[in-house]
């Protein structure tokens, strides 16, 4: 409690300060803007440099002359070039890796190449990739295993569930669905017209209703019913609000309660999203317990590098990655190959 | 990881001349720091080249106002370009002269379109209008049920048929105006860009509808991509706007720099929240600070009044400045300041802040807190005001009515003594003795109340705070929503 007084205090203070100056002071008169900026600042995005040998490249993009220069040298051994490093810095900044992570491989970098520019990209990538990603499907005996669903609005936790649940029931589980976001309108139709299609039991209950009795009633439901597993939804909440995220770790220990037990958080992260990404998952793993990470949205021109950042700063292994809407668009996450799509030009 | 810009510059500057022109390597070693937290705001890469080379050119020519620090001369160069850039060429928004007027949301999967549709609703009707929503998502699962529930509850009438999306809009557009709708608002499914038979479905849509505005849906937290989403949708809808989605993240929101960069079109509402009245016209002057992490002192504000009540602050604010702040005093601000939201995240919106201070507010949990209401309840009136009467005995009962230790009890109180001290030395005009650059940003708050001629907060600006001086917005704006002028739409 030292520094919690204090920190009232200065919020109070710069708060009543703010309040009072800007009560007190009139808009400044300001002078006319420096220079007309042009609308479009950008005429032309430029394209991505590759990592690729130059000889493999120039079979594909043979049109692209300006590439092929800058990627002369990128077979080279030894020290990093100068120009070699920008276009490394380039292209992992362009997938989303961050600034931080990207120093990182660069820092590798400059111990030395042995394998090629692209080579030794994918090996440090891979060693920050080095991790356990089995999923836990059976929980201790006589409970029940849950497999929980956070993340921020609209990343596709609704839909992975539709499509895990699919998965599962073809491989001959019986499987509960507990529609426990109670808050977004017509969340619960949603889940359902996904648990139709899949033949799984769903529980749901009324619009604003408390999400952790949802979960209980669907852990009722799969007892009585002898239910393999539960898949639980909950609402999209963002990650910087301290109620929404005690609201989940609520649920959570509701999930985890006799004869429930929560074998899986995950979180779902959309590909599309930059460095926010981590601070998501840093505050979901602080509430939820993260085990594991769920990418969406892969199918489209985003890369979602920033979960590189995340497994190297927190841990979270990523399991499985979404490629579509459609129910068979789920795959199990494979290193190698996101490491892949992410350098590829 | 987000150290504010200010720091670092902060940081750079004690190694650059201290006053005067800026030579050519101080300049780059700065707009290297600029780069560093432009893309840590995620804005697209050959965007931030392009606006570090503008920003260069007017640090090279700019005649230099000589009481900046250099780095606040860059701070200030950089905010202003981020200010120009993104409130050039603001889209008014106005009316068909034969309604209805057609807006079309378009956007990525889990962009918030459907909510953005409602709450765009919403502010139409506030603008005196009669909007109608077309629900023309027909490929997620209960997209249409989702937004029946939320028309429902603002009152706005919804319409959608499980036939396909092209058909849904020219009906419901054409129900719009048999109905005598003014607005339509028609919301369509989540694509991704290089989706083709789905870009040119909304293709389609948007050929059937002629809307008069074209709105691209986008989320603050996007990433490197947001330029790719960006300029494919313009190049298939000729966008007329953007509306950025989920700026209540704690995301910096460079994707809407990046969106604009290349589309050259201007971000014209914002939503701040899941619920439907979280949604606003945009103000170009707040995510610049944003995205150079200089905090939000605008938008927290707009908070504070919000939220708070205006008496209970100048009450306390006044016995604050005159040195007589009680318990009871703080416990009616701690109520206030806990209206607002979490103390992480307040600080983060809070400019000049150190990262310790941001670290340590976002530590502070609602149980400590619970707990020093408690304490304070369980005193007596008179033990508020004057804590000095509180012997052994009265601190045993009041750790046991308030359900925590004696030396809870102490610690509050000694601590308090301490804030109390640091009050008092603020409000005689002293040296606060605030940590670090809150006290300065405290100092400057002060010294810009005393004397007015601080020029256009410049000074405060370096060391991010801006409250007193909102910045200009290029279109002579209100800050308050007020939109919804009539001038000729669009050509179609
Ligand atoms: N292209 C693509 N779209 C996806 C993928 N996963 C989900 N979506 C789409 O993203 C949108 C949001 O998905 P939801 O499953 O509703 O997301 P959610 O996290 O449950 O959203 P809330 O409950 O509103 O917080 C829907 O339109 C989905 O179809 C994916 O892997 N690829
Ligand atoms: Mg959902």
């Amino acid at each position: 409690m030292t520094y919690v007084l204090v920190v009232v205090a200065l919020v109070v203070v710069a708060l009543v300060a703010l309040v009072v100056v800007r009560s007190r002071t009139r808009r400044p008169v300001l002078a006319p803007p420096v220079a007309p900026l042009p609308e479009v600042l950008v005429e032309e995005v430029a394209a991505r440099p590759s990592l690729d040998e130059p000889d493999a490249l120039r079979t594909r993009l043979a049109s692209s002359r300006g590439v092929l220069d800058r990627l002369r040298n990128l077979s080279g051994e030894g020290a990093l070039s100068r120009e070699q490093r920008d276009v490394v810095e380039e292209v992992l900044l362009r997938s989303d890796l961050g600034v931080s992570t990207t120093r990182a491989v660069l820092e590798q970098l400059d111990q030395g190449v042995h394998l090629g520019v692209a080579g030794e990209v994918r090996r440090v990538l891979l060693e920050f990739l080095d991790r356990d990603r089995g999923v836990r499907l059976v929980a201790d005996p006589g409970r029940i295993p849950v497999w929980l669903f956070v993340g921020v609005n609209g990343v596709g936790k609704t839909t992975t569930i539709g499509k895990l649940a699919q998965h599962h029931v073809d491989e001959g589980r019986h499987v509960v669905l507990a529609a426990g976001d109670t808050f977004r309108a017509a969340a619960a139709d949603q889940l359902a017209l996904w648990a139709e299609r899949a033949s799984a039991d769903i529980v749901r209950a009324t619009e604003g209703a408390d999400p952790g009795s949802v979960i209980h009633d669907a852990l009722g439901r799969a007892g009585a019913r002898h239910a393999d597993i539960v898949l639980a939804d909950t609402a999209g909440r963002r990650a910087n609000n301290t109620n929404l995220l005690d609201e989940l770790r609520k649920v959570r220990r509701v999930a985890d309660r006799d004869p429930g037990q929560v074998v899986e958080t995950l979180l779902v992260l959309d590909a599309t999203t930059g460095q926010n990404a981590l601070s998501q998952a840093r505050e979901f793993l602080a509430a939820a317990e993260v085990t594991g990470i769920v990418l969406t949205k892969l199918d489209g021109t985003a890369r979602g590098g920033i979960v590189v950042a995340i497994e190297r700063e927190l841990g979270i292994p990523v399991k499985f990655v979404g490629v579509g809407e459609r129910v068979e668009d789920l795959r199990v996450f494979v290193p190698e190959d996101f490491v892949d799509s992410l350098l590829a030009p | 990881m987000f150290d504010a810009l200010s720091d670092r510059l902060e940081r750079l500057s004690a190694s650059l001349r201290s006053r005067g022109r800026l030579s050519p390597g101080d300049i780059d070693a700065a707009l290297e720091e600029v780069r560093t937290a432009l893309l840590e705001a995620d804005v697209e890469l050959t965007v931030v080249r392009a606006f570090l080379d503008a920003v260069r050119t007017r640090l090279v020519g700019a005649s230099l106002a000589t009481s900046l620090t250099p780095g606040q001369q860059v701070i200030k160069a950089v905010h202003e370009q981020l200010i120009e850039v993104l409130g050039a060429t603001p889209l008014k928004v106005t009316y068909a002269s034969r309604p209805p007027t057609v807006v079309l949301l378009a956007g990525l999967q889990g962009a918030g379109k459907t909510t953005a549709a409602a709450a765009l609703a919403q502010w139409f009707k506030a603008q005196g209008r009669q909007p109608y929503l077309v629900a023309a998502d027909l490929q997620r699962p209960a997209a249409v049920e989702q937004l029946r529930v939320l028309g429902d509850s603002i009152g706005v009438d919804v319409y959608s048929e499980p036939s396909d999306p092209v058909s849904v809009a020219r009906e419901g557009v054409e129900r719009a105006r048999r109905l005598g709708r003014d607005v339509v608002i028609v919301d369509t499914a989540g694509r991704l860009a290089v989706d083709a038979p789905l870009m040119a479905e909304v293709r389609a849509i948007s050929d059937a509808t002629s809307p008069h505005y074209t709105f691209l849906v986008i989320d603050a937290v996007t990433g490197q991509d947001a330029v790719h989403t960006a300029r494919a949708f313009h190049d298939s809808l000729s966008l007329s706007g953007l509306i950025v989605t989920k700026l209540d993240y704690d995301a910096r929101g460079g994707a809407v720099l990046s969106a604009r960069g290349v589309v050259g079109r201007p971000v014209v509402f914002a939503s701040t929240g899941e619920k439907v009245g979280d949604f606003e016209l945009f103000h170009p002057d707040r995510i610049a600070s944003r995205i150079l992490g200089m905090g939000d002192a605008l938008s927290l504000i707009e908070r504070a009044e919000a939220t708070m009540d205006a008496d209970v602050v100048a009450n306390s604010a006044s016995r604050l400045m005159s040195g007589q702040f009680t318990l009871e005093d703080f416990l009616a601000q701690l109520n206030q300041v806990r209206k607002m939201g979490s103390f992480g995240g307040l600080m983060k919106l809070m400019p000049g802040v150190t990262k310790e201070m941001r670290n340590a507010a976002s530590n502070v949990d609602d149980r400590e807190l619970n707990k020093i209401e408690a304490i304070i309840q369980s005193m007596t009136p008179r033990e508020r005001r004057d804590p000095a009467v509180l012997d052994g005995s009265r601190r045993t009962r009041i750790a046991a009515g308030s359900g925590t230790s004696v030396n809870a009890v102490n610690q509050l109180l000694k601590q308090f003594g301490e804030m109390k001290k640091m009050m008092r030395q603020m409000a005689g005009g002293g040296m606060p003795n605030l940590p670090g650059k809150l006290g300065r940003a405290a100092q400057m708050a002060a010294r810009a109340d005393r004397s007015r001629e601080v020029p256009a907060g410049f000074e405060a600006l370096g060391a991010g705070l801006r409250a007193g001086s909102p910045a200009p917005s290029p279109s002579g704006k209100n800050k308050k929503k007020k939109g919804g002028r009539v001038t000729p739409p669009k050509q179609r």
